[in-house]
C-alpha cells in the first residue's frame, strides 16, 4: 500500500513538471524565452532517459496505468483552466491534443504492425471533410458526424488496404504516398468539395449546446470557447491513448509484434497476418478520421492545403521523434513539433526545414527517437524488489 | 480524334515518358545496387534544374549569347554538380543506414528531399515562385497538317533516348556496368572478389543522379518553366513507374514511364477537367499494384527463412 503511494507521489511530481512547462511553453512570449524552454525540454527527455529517476516515474506510471491517465487529463485540463482567457494558447492545446490521437493511430499502423502509412494528413482530410459535408447538409447530431467521419476515414483505409496486403516494404509505402498525392489533388480539382478554397465547417454543437460560445463561469470570469473543444478533444485523445495501449499490452499487441518482426515466422506460427495488418490500418484510420472531425469544426474553416504530402511527414516524423511505437512518446513530440514553430516565429517559415534535418539527424544517431520504445514486459505485475 | 491532335498527344505522351524514364531508371538503379529507395531522387531533379538555371543566369550576366556554349555550359553544371551530391547522399546518408531496416532509408531520404525543396524555395531568390526556363535550343516548328513538330521537342527525345541507352551499355558492357551488376548481384562475393563497394555504390548514385539532373533540364527546356515542388510529382511518377515496371529491372523502369506517360495523356484526352490525369494516372497505379503486387516484370525474389 504505501509503495501504492509513493508511485502516486512520483507521478503526481512528474506530471505537475510537465504541466508547469506546458503552461509556460503556451505562455511565454519571448522569442528567446521559448527558445531556451524547448531546447531545455530536449535535454532533459535525453538526460531522463535511462536514469533512475526516469525509470522510477516510467515504473510508477506503469504500476497502475488508468490513475496515470486520469492524473494526465486533470494535468491537461488544470493547464487549461489557467489559460482560460487566451484563445490561442487553448486552441494550440486542442490541436495537440488532437494530433496526439493522430499520431497515435500512426503508432498502431506504424510502430505496433509495421505497416507504413504516408497519408496521415489524407486520411485526416477525409474526416475533416466528411464532417464538413455532413455537418452542413444532414440534421446528424454532431456526435454521430464525428463517428461517421472517423468510419469514413476507416472504409476508405480498408479499400488501400486490398493493395497494400498484396505488396510489402517500398511498394506499399508507394501506395499510401500515391493516396495521399492523389486525395490533394482530386480534392482541389473538384468544385463540388470547395476546390483550393475549401469548405466552412459548423462549430459543435452537443445536446443543443453550442461550442462555439464562451464559457461563462461566474459573472466577471469567462472563458475563451476553445475551452470546450479542449476537453472533447483531450477526451478524445485519452480514449486513443488508453486503447492504444490496452491493444500493445494484449494478446492483440503480441501478434502485432510478430507480424511487425517477421512476417514469414509469425504466418508459419499460425498468425493471419493479413487480419491483423487490417485492424491495425483500420484502427489508426478511424482514429485520423475522428481527430479530423473535430479539427476541422474547431477551426471553423478547411482546405486542400492543409492535407499535403509535407504535412504527412510531419505526423511521421512526430512518431519517429517520440519513439516508433511508443505511446508517450508521442505527447511530448506534438507539443515541440506544432507548437515551436507557432511560438517560435524565426522558424514558422523555416519549420519543414528544420524537421526535416532534425529527424535526418535522429535516423541517423538515434534511431530509437527520444523516449524509445521498451521491449515488452511479459511479467507486468512483477516488482523488482 | 483528328490524326494531327492525336499525332500532338502522342508526342507529349513520349516527351514526358522520356522525362519519367530518365527518373525511373535512376530509382531502378539505386534499389538494384543497395536494395534501397532513394527519395529524395525527384528533388535532384529539380536541384539540377535550379543549378541549371543560376549557371545559365551568371553567364548571361558575365556577357555570353551564345546558345550552344550556354546550353553545355548549363548541362554540365547541373550534370556535375547533382553527381556529386548524389555520392554525398549514398556516402553521408545511405551507406550508414544500410544495416538499418530498410524503411529508415526511405524516411532519411524522403525527409532530404523535404529538406533540399525548402531549401530552394527559401535560400533561392524569390525561390517560391515559378521561374521561367530559358529556351536554349532552336525552337523552328515544322507543320504536318495540324501537326506541329518542334526541333526542340525532337532534339529532347533523341537526347532523352540517347541518354537512357547510353546508361544501359555502360551497365551491360563496361568493366565498371559488370562492377555494378556483380553488387546488385551478391555484395559480400562482389566484395571478396576484390570491388570497392563503397565506390561502386557511390558511382552509381552519382550515374543515376545526373541522369536526374538531365531530366531536370530537359524537364525545364520542355516547359520553360521550373518550381521548387516539382521534384516531389517527378519523385512519385519515377517511382511508381520503376515500381509498376518491376525495381531493379532497367527494361521496367522504361516501360513505367512510358506507361504512366500514357496513363496521364489517356486521362487529359478522357477527362473535360485536365487536372484530373493524375488523379487518374495514380488510381491506376495503384490498381495496377494490386493486380501485379512486384511490377509488371516482375523482381527475382526469393525469401531466405
Amino acid at each position: 500500500m504505501r509503495e501504492g503511494y509513493k508511485d502516486a507521489a512520483c507521478v503526481v511530481l512528474a506530471l505537475a513538471a510537465c504541466a508547469v512547462f506546458t503552461y509556460l511553453f503556451l505562455e511565454i512570449e519571448q522569442q528567446w524565452e521559448v527558445a531556451a524552454l524547448a531546447i531545455g525540454a530536449l535535454a532533459v527527455m535525453l538526460v531522463m532517459r535511462g536514469r533512475a529517476i526516469g525509470t522510477r516515474v516510467e515504473r510508477s506510471a506503469a504500476a497502475s496505468p488508468r490513475t496515470a491517465v486520469v492524473m494526465t487529463m486533470i494535468a491537461v485540463l488544470i493547464v487549461a483552466a489557467a489559460l482560460h482567457e487566451s484563445h490561442f494558447a487553448l486552441l494550440m492545446l486542442a490541436t495537440v491534443a488532437l494530433f496526439v490521437t493522430v499520431c497515435l493511430g500512426l503508432t498502431i499502423q506504424f510502430g505496433y504492425a509495421g505497416i507504413v502509412n504516408f497519408a496521415g494528413a489524407a486520411f485526416f482530410g477525409i474526416g475533416c471533410y466528411t464532417t464538413a459535408v455532413l455537418a452542413a447538409h444532414t440534421p446528424l447530431p454532431h456526435i454521430a458526424v464525428i463517428a461517421a467521419s472517423g468510419l469514413t476515414a476507416a472504409l476508405i483505409g480498408s479499400i488501400l488496404i486490398l493493395p497494400i496486403l498484396r505488396t510489402r516494404g517500398h511498394y506499399a509505402a508507394l501506395i499510401t504516398i500515391a493516396f495521399g498525392i492523389l486525395f490533394k489533388t482530386f480534392l482541389e480539382v473538384n468544385d463540388i468539395l470547395g476546390g483550393p478554397q475549401g469548405l466552412k465547417v459548423p462549430g459543435m454543437t452537443l445536446f443543443g449546446w453550442s461550442f462555439n460560445e464562451p464559457v461563462r463561469i461566474t459573472d466577471n470570469i469567462e472563458a475563451s470557447f476553445y475551452i470546450n473543444y479542449v476537453v472533447l478533444a483531450v477526451a478524445l485523445a485519452a480514449s486513443a491513448f488508453v486503447i492504444a495501449k490496452r491493444l500493445e499490452r494484449s494478446w492483440i499487441g503480441l501478434n502485432f509484434d510478430a507480424v511487425r518482426l517477421d512476417e514469414t515466422a509469425a504466418s508459419v506460427f499460425g498468425i493471419g497476418v493479413a487480419r491483423w495488418k487490417i485492424l491495425a490500418f483500420t484502427l489508426g484510420n478511424f482514429f485520423t478520421g475522428t481527430a479530423g472531425a473535430v479539427y476541422a469544426m474547431m477551426t471553423g474553416f478547411i482546405a486542400p492545403n492543409s492535407f499535403t504530402f509535407g504535412d504527412s511527414l510531419i505526423l511521421v516524423s512526430i512518431v519517429i521523434l517520440g519513439g516508433l511505437g511508443n505511446a508517450v512518446g508521442v505527447i511530448p513530440a506534438a507539443l515541440l513539433l506544432l507548437v515551436l514553430p507557432e511560438k517560435l516565429q524565426v522558424i514558422q517559415e523555416y519549420r519543414f526545414l528544420l524537421y526535416a534535418v532534425l529527424v535526418i539527424l535522429i535516423l541517423l544517431y538515434r534511431p530509437e527517437g527520444l523516449l524509445p520504445r521498451r521491449l515488452r514486459d511479459y511479467f507486468p505485475n512483477r516488482r523488482n524488489a | 480524334m483528328d490524326p494531327g491532335l492525336a499525332g500532338q498527344y502522342l508526342l507529349n505522351g513520349l516527351m514526358l515518358g522520356v522525362i519519367y524514364a530518365m527518373v525511373a531508371v535512376g530509382f531502378t538503379l539505386f534499389f538494384g545496387v543497395l536494395d534501397v529507395i532513394k527519395f529524395s531522387h525527384g528533388d535532384v531533379v529539380m536541384a539540377g534544374a535550379f543549378v541549371g538555371l543560376a549557371t545559365f543566369i551568371g553567364l548571361r550576366d558575365l556577357g555570353i549569347v551564345s546558345s550552344l556554349a550556354l546550353l553545355l555550359a548549363v548541362s554540365t553544371a547541373a550534370l556535375i554538380s547533382m553527381a556529386l551530391l548524389g555520392a554525398l547522399i549514398a556516402r553521408f546518408l545511405v551507406l550508414p543506414l544500410r544495416t538499418a531496416p530498410p524503411l529508415n532509408t526511405l524516411l532519411v531520404t524522403l525527409m532530404l528531399g523535404l529538406a533540399l525543396r525548402e531549401a530552394v524555395r527559401l535560400f533561392y531568390p524569390n525561390g517560391s515562385n515559378p521561374k521561367p526556363f530559358p529556351r536554349l535550343l532552336p525552337a523552328e516548328a515544322y507543320s504536318f497538317g495540324s501537326f506541329t513538330l518542334r526541333l526542340d521537342s525532337a532534339l529532347l527525345l533523341a537526347t532523352g533516348l540517347l541518354a537512357i541507352v547510353l546508361v544501359h551499355l555502360l551497365i551491360n558492357k563496361t568493366r565498371l556496368g559488370l562492377a555494378i551488376r556483380a553488387v546488385a548481384q551478391d555484395p559480400e562475393t562482389a566484395k571478396v572478389m576484390g570491388i570497392d563497394f563503397e565506390r561502386v555504390v557511390m558511382i552509381t548514385f552519382a550515374i543515376g543522379s545526373a541522369l536526374a539532373a538531365l531530366a531536370g533540364i530537359t524537364n525545364g527546356l520542355y516547359y520553360n518553366e521550373i518550381n521548387f515542388g516539382m521534384g516531389l510529382l517527378l519523385g512519385v511518377i519515377g517511382f511508381s513507374a520503376a515500381v509498376v515496371g518491376g525495381l531493379g529491372n532497367i527494361y521496367g523502369a522504361i516501360i513505367g514511364g512510358f506507361l504512366f506517360a500514357g496513363l496521364q495523356t489517356v486521362g487529359a484526352v478522357w477527362f473535360s477537367v485536365p487536372a484530373y490525369k493524375d488523379v487518374f494516372a495514380f488510381a491506376a497505379v495503384i490498381l495496377l499494384m494490386a493486380w501485379k503486387p512486384t511490377g509488371l516484370i516482375a523482381e527475382k525474389s526469393a525469401e531466405r527463412v
